[in-house]
């Protein structure tokens, strides 16, 4: 395994020797060029400190405008460009171009339920656990942490699983499932199995465009980012306050820039608000794979926020190739009936051999299901 | 597209979800070992250019999907398709059994994968597939709990599947779609819905193989909505016989349509040649060349450039015995009875019997797009007209085309 530089190799190994010391200062972010660090710590992005999940120097946290659905879990997602590796490259539309030496981090987790160990609450935001500085981890399961690295050769993903003493997350590349017990104020608890996904798997996402092959980050994009974050220092908008901190080059102002609508699981938006909040979500669940482009391409059906109208973005579209997806339904969207949209079928299964998406979630997105089908709902027309 | 008649679904209609009620169980895999799933799984992230992954005889238990990802020329390799049986029958996990995308002069051969929940092999974007003596199978036989598709390249050239085996696919034993320069021989598929499909993908031969037992045997299919149109594909020197069984499809799904007893199906597809197979006891055609029109698209859910109409149709040097004595829809039955008596037999071709106006010229279609059978009676349903006077002829089938040349992989 390869290191640069050295002195901050050896710096890291003695911070992973040593049981995490409350007091200890903030973990030293590190570009690994070549290899796969067995340890998190390793990367130095997020390091436990005391009862806390400390970011590294000069790390950034931020959030999406609406984000995938992952099994209830909440994420803490961070990111790092080494000293004079130059600023990512803002595009309006594709995810920013990064420089090589860039690590991003998504750490999922839940709220911890009374039960044990394995019970987790589907409630709850980031904000109730992140200070801008740190994760406050009483209170708290860590399930993963998603390393993706921009190395010379392109973006390199590594899935890391916090330990049952949620002192340190190891390297998973096989992945891992956990037997996870789901507890709801709306529902009655439940067990199910979370997925951590192997390396290739999270390729399986991330290669977003199959023309070339390559493993590309999803959520920092222009419209995901532009929004306020609860900084350490304050609220600012995330491309500003990026483009402020070296971190991102060529953004125009926030109110200049696409912005996806920000939908936090609220059921009673209407008109261009509903439609907005379902598109957002469409994108940021769906048209990572579902592009012109992507993996899903196979199936004709396009999600991405630009897609017009039509059978494309599924009106009326019958199947390619859903096979028991289609729940017995005709087509993707029926207009104004969502009980018979091969949509809503795929969202509320948990077959995996019928689900939408096909990894990333083993349980249903109750608001998300309800969000496309009030979106579908209030669709004109039916299929003829 | 216009006025949309459905004669497919109404074919399939009265036993589409046929197979409801006690599931048969499939095959116990309490004593298969469960221990080697991780070290397949780790072979396949560790993959690098050229390997051979050897899979040793044995019965292989797997909870989740494996995938291979971006990495050209490897090799799995079983002990046999017998021998090495990898189940999927406790999966928790993935939408396949095996997904390889993004992996040029992809091979796998010599073993089985089992009741997976969802598709059996997906290969996705590669340009080099070979699969050779691979057994896919859902081990209770025919059945809506079974996955989709059995060996399934996808967006791939130079396609190549062999010597292999696909059983109780809910919609395609062996499926190739959005390809191109495809050989598909010398398989056996029994019990699928569809036991062989080629959907929109070009330059394809289909031949040296057994279809039997599926809802229908093999189909050439194209779907609306998808970047490429297919077209050229030869079926010849195949046995296509008792392909009798319910449709146990999805609703929804394309081969949900097709009725039970098709022994070849052409839908919307242009420049398909089918000769020298052997059809036998198909029981409502065994060969059916239809348009968009029967397929129960909704008008607002098909793009404007899709075409419907099969054209360059060549059916010749077949040999037909028995079938369409007992048709999977009750029109079709009625007519039967009515044309040739309460034993007779439907002629061994159906035709929907749709031609595209904007291509004649003289009331006619220039001979280029004809579709010439030449080896049996044609049964055209007269669908434009709302199957108000189906003619049994011959003569107006009485063409020919060029042969296609035959598919040479890269």
């Amino acid at each position: 395994m390869l290191r640069a530089p050295a002195f901050l190799a050896a710096v890291t190994l003695a911070l992973a020797a040593c049981e995490p010391a409350p007091e200890g200062g903030a973990p030293q972010p590190d570009f690994i060029a070549e290899g796969r660090p067995l340890s998190l710590d390793d990367w130095g992005q997020i390091a436990r400190r005391g009862d806390r999940l400390a970011l590294g120097e000069a790390v950034t946290a931020y959030d999406l405008n609406t984000a995938l659905f992952s099994d209830h879990a909440l994420k803490l997602r961070t990111v790092w460009i080494p000293d004079g590796a130059g600023p990512a490259q803002y595009h309006e539309r594709a995810v920013f171009e990064f420089p090589v030496g860039t690590v991003i981090t998504k750490t999922f987790f839940y709220p911890a339920a009374p039960g044990g160990f394995d019970h987790v609450s589907d409630e709850g935001a980031l904000g109730d656990h992140f200070d801008g500085a740190a994760l406050d981890l009483n209170g708290v399961r860590l399930i993963e942490t998603r390393v993706l690295a921009r190395r010379a050769s392109g973006w390199e993903a590594l899935p890391y699983l916090w330990n049952e003493a949620q002192t340190e997350a190891v390297l998973a590349r096989t992945g891992a499932i956990l037997d996870l017990t789901l507890i709801s104020a709306a529902a009655p608890a439940r067990g199910f199995p979370y997925a951590v996904p192997d390396v290739n798997q999270c390729a399986a996402c991330h290669i977003t465009d199959a023309r070339d092959g390559a493993v590309r980050p999803i959520g920092p994009a222009a419209r995901h980012l532009n929004r306020d974050f609860a900084y350490a220092h304050g609220p600012a908008n995330q491309l500003a306050h990026w483009t402020e901190t070296g971190l991102l080059d060529g953004a125009p102002e926030p109110e200049a820039a696409p912005r996806a609508a920000r939908w936090d699981g609220e059921l009673t938006l209407t008109g261009a608000a509903l439609d907005a909040a379902a598109r957002a979500y469409l994108d940021i669940n769906c048209a990572h794979c579902h592009s012109r482009t992507g993996p899903a391409r196979t199936s004709g059906l396009y999600l991405e926020p630009w897609e017009p109208d039509g059978p494309n973005l599924g009106r009326c579209k019958p199947p390619i190739a859903a096979g028991r997806g289609t729940g017995g339904r005709l087509h993707s969207i029926v207009p104004g009936d969502s009980a018979q949209s091969i949509f809503v079928y795929r969202m509320e299964t948990e077959r995996v051999s019928a689900m939408m998406p096909e990894l990333g979630r083993s349980v249903t997105d109750p608001a998300g299901t309800a969000l496309i089908a009030a979106w579908i709902d209030a669709m004109a027309g039916g299929c003829g | 597209m216009t006025m949309l008649t459905r004669i497919l679904p109404a074919l399939a209609g009265a036993l589409a979800l046929a197979a409801c009620g006690g599931q048969p169980e499939g095959r116990d895999t309490s004593d298969f070992d469960r221990d080697y799933q991780a070290v397949l799984h780790e072979a396949l992230l560790d993959a690098q250019p050229g390997d051979v992954i050897e899979i040793p005889a044995g019965r292989f238990a797997f909870e989740r999907g494996l995938s291979l990802s971006g990495v050209s020329g490897v090799t799995i390799r079983g002990a046999g398709m017998d021998e090495t049986i990898l189940s999927f029958a406790g999966q928790r996990q993935g939408a396949e059994g095996l997904l390889v995308s993004n992996s040029d002069n992809f091979t796998i051969e010599n073993l089985a994968v089992e009741d997976t929940a969802g598709d059996a092999i997906k290969i996705t974007g590669a340009d080099g597939v070979v699969i050779r003596g691979v057994r896919v199978e859902w081990t209770r036989g025919p059945s809506a709990e079974n996955g989709a598709y059995g060996l399934y390249p996808v967006l791939s050239r130079n396609v190549l599947i062999e010597d292999s085996v696909a059983i109780g696919a809910s919609d395609a034993g062996i499926y190739v779609g959005q390809s191109e320069t495809i050989i598909v021989r010398n398989n056996r598929a029994e019990y699928n819905v569809a036991g062989i499909e080629i959907e929109n993908s070009n330059n394809a031969d289909v031949y040296g193989n057994v279809a039997v037992n599926n809802t229908g045997g093999i189909l050439v299919f194209n779907m609306p909505n998808l970047p490429r149109p297919g077209s050229g594909t030869r079926v010849f020197d195949n046995d296509v016989h008792e392909n009798n069984t319910a449709n146990f499809g999805h609703r929804g799904t394309p081969v949900a349509n097709v009725p039970a007893g098709t022994g070849i199906l052409i839908n919307a597809n242009d420049d398909v040649e089918i000769f020298n197979n052997r059809l036998r006891n198909n029981r409502t055609a065994h060969v059916i060349i239809s348009s968009g029109y029967s397929s129960g698209f909704s008008d607002l859910g098909v793009s404007d450039d899709f075409d419907p109409y099969p054209e360059r149709i060549h059916v010749h040097s077949n040999s037909y015995e028995g079938g369409g004595n007992n048709p999977d829809n009750m029109e079709l039955q009625a007519l039967r009875i009515m044309k040739f008596g309460p034993t007779g037999r439907l002629p061994p071709v159906f035709w929907d019997g749709y031609v595209n106006p904007n291509r004649l010229v003289d009331g006619a279609l220039p001979d280029a797009l004809r579709i010439c059978v030449t080896d049996a009676d044609v049964l055209n349903a007269d669908g434009p007209n709302g199957y108000a006077d189906p003619q049994v002829g011959r003569e107006a089938f009485d063409c020919a085309h060029e042969p296609r040349p035959a598919v040479v992989l890269d």
